[in-house]
């Protein structure tokens, strides 16, 4: 590896470093719940190498500590996690350059966090030939962590000291913020925001999270539709 | 068993997602339209995943000075919109979380 590729992957994992601080309770809370609603020590830890989605990992042992039925619980996690269609589509257009065996790696750890400083990253600076090492810093610190937090969470079990209200998740509410302003450049970007700001609100009741992905497209719509009307208008 | 049929579901319903754009990729052509969108992806996730995470709390919306994530995600939101800064954000954010909470 040379220096340089060696660089992007140290300045993927540290960029990223917030988001895995705000992410180590969610593994931990997870290892000890899964336990608690069945699945056993390898099948805990097979979730999180294998599947690798934390909100759809919670919501999946808490049906099945609620003893639903395994088609329930599988359509419950493709509707969680069908944001993750908003996030590869909109890597399309730099993924075109890429080999296509590193689109396999690339999407499975296609996680929130990963997403979030890689988009920032391309939005900073024009993609270059070292962003498949920048992804792939974000990504192997992301996962090595939630493998590593599952495996704390299995272990201490009940014993869990009350992570949640440590606030550690503050750091992903705070890196967000860090990579959503800088990137509102345009009016329409400030409207894209307000709308999913919103709309958030309005629906975070809606179940598994849909409010989450209705809030998104109805902002990305109202976006990209303020953008093309001021273009229309300025010629 | 059972749950290794659960796991190997869900990694497949999962992985899907997060592949099939990607797969497509220089071989699609994307219209303009869309790619346009796609660009507003980002803001608009990200932001609506902010919201909630720091305005629902308990399963209700408390906007309240009480709530301490949102003293913290006012300050970096100040931050970030000063000095467009990542670390600097995340620095002056964590900081008021601490400073508000031993504080009381």
């Amino acid at each position: 590896m040379t220096s340089s590729k060696r660089q992007a992957v140290l300045i993927g994992a540290r960029d990223t470093l917030p988001l895995v601080v705000a992410a180590m309770p969610f593994g931990v809370v997870y290892g000890a719940m899964a336990q608690t609603a069945g699945l056993s020590l390898w099948a805990t830890l097979g979730m999180s190498a294998f599947v690798y989605a934390g909100s759809a990992q919670f919501i999946a042992v808490t049906l099945l500590g609620a003893s639903a039925a395994i088609p329930v619980i599988l359509l419950t996690v493709f509707v969680v996690n069908a944001r993750h269609l908003l996030y590869s589509a909109s890597l399309m257009p730099h993924a075109s350059r890429l080999p296509h065996w590193f689109r396999v790696p690339m999407a499975f750890w296609l996680t929130d966090e990963t997403f979030a400083v890689v988009s920032n990253r391309l939005t900073q600076q024009p993609p270059k030939s070292e962003l498949p090492w920048y992804y792939l810093g974000s990504a192997l610190l992301m996962y090595g962590n939630w493998l590593a937090c599952t495996g704390v969470g299995v272990v201490l079990g009940h014993r869990i000291p009350d992570l949640t209200h440590w606030g550690l998740d503050v750091a992903m509410i705070v890196a967000f913020i860090g990579i959503v302003v800088p990137a509102l450049r345009r009016h329409s970007h400030w409207a894209c925001a307000l709308v999913a700001g919103v709309s958030a609100l309005l629906t975070h009741d809606w179940p598994n999270q849909s409010g989450l992905l209705f809030s998104a497209v109805l902002a990305i719509v109202v976006g990209a539709g303020l953008e093309k009307v001021s273009e229309v208008r300025h010629g | 068993m059972a749950s290794w049929w659960l796991i190997a579901g869900m990694a497949l319903l999962t992985f899907i997602p997060r592949y099939l754009p990607l797969r497509f990729a220089g071989r699609l052509q994307i219209p303009r339209e869309l790619e346009r969108a796609l660009n507003y992806v980002p803001i608009a996730v990200l932001t609506a995943i902010v919201v909630q995470a720091t305005l629902i709390q308990h399963g209700g919306i408390d906007a309240s000075l009480h709530n301490h994530r949102l003293i913290a995600a006012l300050c970096a939101f100040a931050t970030a919109l000063i000095w467009r800064r990542l670390f600097l954000t995340v620095v002056v954010g964590l900081a008021t979380f601490a400073l508000v909470g031993w504080l009381g």
